[in-house]
């Protein structure tokens, strides 16, 4: 498990002075299933680590008599970034897969162009709560299935769709997280994926 | 991995804010920061850190790891800069919904972006 944390400053890489649009692209999946190895194989910086405090009025938990109960909890997570060009730099979020961090996701997925969801085969039900989560915001993902080496139990992507219930329109692709050329293949896969949502839309305008 | 900040020191986030805790909903994780003029004398060290990080466009999340403070103190940070006029925000063309697709314009750029990496 990958969550390196931070870096010196002094390694920091500054975007050009043209740079006008940010974008976000989400990797969800479960802990351990390669997240942070994925941004970081097609970050240009190393992946940098940061935190969100979240408060909420602890309803139905630890209520005491008369006294109103908060409780906040700290997320952290990890990003990266590729300048794709003078002027659009994307950034890319490694996103806790868990029902628990759910308050997160609005956050994150607002404004987002789509995501990524990075399966383990040997842990497919990690990321369930996920892909309902993203079919319930109206997020377009691709489903990227991690393969570690000794990958011993090869489901093929057919087996995997069948074992998430995926529909035919969500892109399946093959990955290895660690590897740059396999991470840049999958975020590919997804903007096209993107792509073809919005020029079929645009025909129907 | 250092310690939660809501857990280690309470206070000091309550002085980098001044108390607050709404923080400017404008700001989206990547919209862009840009400095409009020099850390002055007597300025708020956060506000000093961040002017001169945001010489170069800076996106909220990148100050926020920079800094080490959550994103909503960053936010509160930056929506005071904002309103004195001393960082410009470029904001994302795609924050506008989550379910409607960018145009396909902007996604062949980005298409394009990524094969040349």
């Amino acid at each position: 498990m990958g969550s390196t944390t931070s870096e010196l400053p002094s390694q920091r890489t500054p975007l050009t002075a043209a740079a006008e649009t940010g974008l976000k692209i989400v990797v969800v999946g479960g802990f351990g299933v390669g997240k942070t190895t994925l941004v970081r194989s097609v970050s240009e910086i190393r992946p940098l680590n940061t935190e969100e405090v979240m408060t909420q009025a602890g309803a139905g938990i630890d209520e005491t008599a008369g006294v109103e109960r908060k409780t906040t909890t700290t997320v952290a997570f990890d990003f990266g970034r590729i300048s794709l060009n003078d002027r659009m730099v994307l950034y890319l979020f490694g996103a806790p897969g868990q029902e628990r961090f759910w308050f997160l996701w609005d956050r994150l997925f607002a404004g987002t162009l789509g995501a990524v969801v990075l399966v383990d085969t040997r842990r497919m039900e990690d990321c369930w709560y996920a892909i309902d989560r993203l079919e319930h915001h109206g997020t377009p993902f691709v489903v990227a299935v991690n393969r570690f080496d000794g990958d011993e139990k090869r489901f093929s992507l057919d087996e995997v769709r069948q074992a998430l219930a995926l529909g035919e329109h969500v892109p399946m692709i093959e990955c290895d997280a660690r590897v740059r050329a396999s991470g840049k293949e999958v975020l590919i896969a997804l903007v096209d994926h993107l792509y073809t949502r919005a020029l079929a839309k645009e025909s129907t305008a | 991995m250092r310690k939660p900040v809501d857990l280690g020191d309470p206070d000091r986030l309550y002085m980098v804010t001044g108390g607050r805790s709404e923080a400017d909903a404008s700001l989206d994780l990547v919209t862009l920061i840009v400095s409009e003029c020099e850390p002055s004398p007597g300025m708020q060290s956060e506000h000093v850190r961040i002017l001169e990080l945001c010489r170069h466009p800076t996106a909220v999340v990148e100050i926020a790891a920079e800094l080490k403070l959550p994103i909503t103190v960053v936010r509160i940070l930056l929506g005071d800069l904002c309103a004195l006029g001393k960082v410009s925000a470029r904001h994302p063309r795609a924050a506008a919904s989550v379910a409607g697709l960018p145009e396909t314009a902007l996604l062949q750029e980005v298409l394009h972006g990524l094969h040349n990496l």
